[in-house]
């Protein structure tokens, strides 16, 4: 027997039994579909997360004071730990390593503004006029920051669309002086509304000069310095020049934590990647399920089919023959499920994407393809025991039914 | 060409065996039209599969030209069924998705022949047995008549030696039966042999060879070649 005889006849049989057919179809297409749609969901949250970075920019260094390490057991003073701050002279002086364009020294204290008898507890941040660059800001009304010496408190500030609205209403709150803490800055520039982004609102945001916020909440280390080099190329050797300057401006100890763009968004990146994985191989239960319904199925196919089987054997067909036709039907019903189950699967993350635009739901490939496989491999695994049992059948009692 | 040397064949119903055939030894000669009959329970379909390798006796010695086919197992058994071998049964049996074309096609399609030599030769055999023109339709849009000639071109399709038919007027009238028997007859008249099983007399009455069975025994065999 041919192959293509072998898949016409367990066609013609697909195709002779509709109702039982859309059933399989049905159930293997709903498992290949969740496979589809979860791994959208999850390869979704990886692409929404990249882009959040790509956001930012994507030469970018983060300095932090500390040093993620694990320190010895010899206890506090043997352990060598010298948490040094990470001052503002420290960030001036990367300002002059080549390749860096921004510099940006920062500060985030909770505080209370008010103004005319309206208080707000808001997230205020103290930084520089390259801020505004380096965050990828807007301004709806005024100015930023000066760009002029980072080192001098300059008492004015930047606000947030939501505290601009809540605290002014509808007056322009530019030259209005607002009492941030117990000082008094003067509004000079309201951002535009931005939403949120790495889990800070930037509506609710007040920003100050960095030296004014170190005054104002009496701080000595900086919470954070940003770097942005001029191009991609040159992110690893500033990384470099600013851990060696830095060492040398802490006596040569290197305590402070260096992290690049790249590593973070691929430490997400991985994370999500699993979290992808986790989501197809819950989703892929349901195609185990599916392939116990193949086999329910096809064990009734066989005894609804016993006279057949008999004349089949009757008129040649031989055991090996009798099985190979019903791997066959098998195979068929789960490849027709697949494919449906995939295009359904597309409609679903399409669906999904058109509902929240921002959300880039696609199916990676290799889940597709997982997907079919398994529903074809599961189909024909579990449809091994009634094919045997078709191709063992006495024909001379399966003639005998009628 | 078929040889059958103390054929025995038991059941086992519960602790009891049931004798379906006791020490049945049996000759036929290629080209010979036989027919067995007996009361039901005598043993003759028991026989019928035996001879048509569908069954395997619990003892003794079935020759098919010569070749001792209890050896066989079940795959070499298939193919000497499909190639020496066809099945005529009383309820037709034809796999109900398929057109009459189709089912005719069926023995060819297991035998592995080609698509371009299948069509000649499932036409060819249609149109001698009057079929062509219902060649498109499926078994539930035939009579019984029509069901049973195209079950008879099925058997047909891979020059059998031997055609076995087990009550194949049984499901028919009187005259659609007598149609099926002339076209069997003519088969015979081929010089292919024809083996009918029946309750029949008036039916196996018209064979050149009567066997008659009781109990699972040959009672009586009208034939001289039977030793």
């Amino acid at each position: 027997m041919t192959t293509a005889d072998i898949l016409l006849f367990a066609w013609r049989a697909v195709w002779g039994f509709r109702l039982r057919t859309l059933l399989m179809v049905l159930a293997t297409s709903i498992g290949v579909a969740a496979v589809v749609v979860l791994t959208s969901l999850g390869e979704g949250a990886r692409r929404y997360v990249r882009n959040q970075f790509e956001t930012l920019g994507t030469n970018l260094i983060v300095i932090i004071p500390g040093r993620a390490e694990t320190v010895g057991g010899g206890g506090g003073l043997m352990s060598g730990r010298t948490p040094r701050d990470l001052t503002l002279l420290d960030a001036l002086a990367l300002r002059r390593i080549r390749g860096v364009k921004h510099v940006v020294p920062l500060n985030l204290v909770s505080g209370e503004v008010s103004w005319n008898g309206r208080r707000r507890d808001v997230p205020v941040i103290g930084s520089t006029g390259d801020l505004l660059a380096f965050w990828k800001l807007n301004l709806a009304q005024g100015r930023f920051l000066p760009d002029q010496d980072p080192r001098r408190a300059v008492p004015v500030c930047v606000i947030g669309a939501t505290v601009r609205q809540e605290l002014f209403g509808a007056r322009s709150p530019l030259g209005e002086w607002l009492r941030v803490g117990d000082r008094r800055f003067r509004v000079v520039g309201v951002l535009a509304p931005r939403g949120e982004m790495l889990g800070i609102d930037m509506d609710e945001i007040t920003i100050i000069p960095v030296a004014s916020a170190q005054v104002l909440f009496n701080l000595t280390s900086l919470l954070r310095v940003g770097v942005e080099t001029n191009t991609r190329e040159d992110v690893s050797r500033v990384r470099d020049e600013v851990r060696r300057v830095l060492r040398e401006r802490h006596d040569g100890e290197e305590d402070v934590t260096i992290i690049t763009e790249d590593a973070v968004a691929s430490a997400f990146d991985r994370i999500l990647l699993a979290l992808t994985l986790a989501l197809a191989g819950i989703a892929s239960i349901s195609l185990g399920v599916a392939g116990i319904l193949i086999m329910n199925v096809m064990l009734v196919a066989v005894s609804q089919r016993t006279s057949e089987i008999g004349l089949l054997k009757a008129i040649g067909a031989s055991p090996s023959q009798i099985r190979m036709l019903f791997v066959a039907e098998a195979a068929v019903l789960s490849a027709v499920g697949g494919v449906a189950g995939s295009i359904l699967g597309q409609l679903g993350s399409l669906a999904i994407r058109s509902i929240y635009p921002v959300f880039p739901a696609f199916a990676p490939l290799w889940a597709v393809l997982a997907a079919l496989a398994t529903a074809l491999v599961t189909g024909v695994l579990f449809c091994l025991l009634p094919a045997r049992r078709a191709a063992r059948l006495d024909p001379a009692l399966a003639l005998a039914r009628r | 060409m078929i040889g059958l040397e103390q054929i025995r064949r038991f059941f086992r119903v519960g602790d009891e065996e049931v004798y379906a055939l006791r020490d049945v030894t049996l000759h036929i000669a290629a080209g010979e039209y036989v027919s067995i009959m007996g009361p039901s329970g005598s043993g003759k379909s028991t026989l019928l599969n035996i001879i048509g390798l569908l069954d395997r006796p619990t003892a003794g010695i079935y020759r098919l030209d010569g070749e001792d086919v209890t050896a066989l197992d079940d795959e070499q058994q298939s193919r000497v069924r499909r190639e020496k071998i066809g099945f005529v049964f009383q309820f037709f049996h034809l796999v109900p998705r398929l057109t009459a074309e189709e089912n005719v096609e069926l023995p060819l399609v297991l035998a592995g022949v080609p698509p371009s030599r299948r069509t000649p030769l499932v036409r060819t055999l249609l149109e001698e047995f009057g079929m062509l023109h219902r060649a498109r339709h499926r078994p539930d849009q035939l009579s019984g008549g029509e069901r049973q000639r195209v079950a008879i071109a099925r058997a047909m399709v891979m020059q059998p030696d031997a055609i076995l038919a087990d009550e194949p007027t049984g499901n028919l009238d009187q005259y659609t039966g007598k149609e099926v028997m002339h076209l069997l007859e003519e088969l015979h008249g081929r010089g292919v042999a024809v083996i009918l099983v029946t309750h029949d007399p008036a039916i196996g009455g018209g064979a050149h060879r009567q066997i008659r069975m009781i109990d699972g025994r040959i009672e009586s065999d009208s034939g001289g070649s039977a030793r």
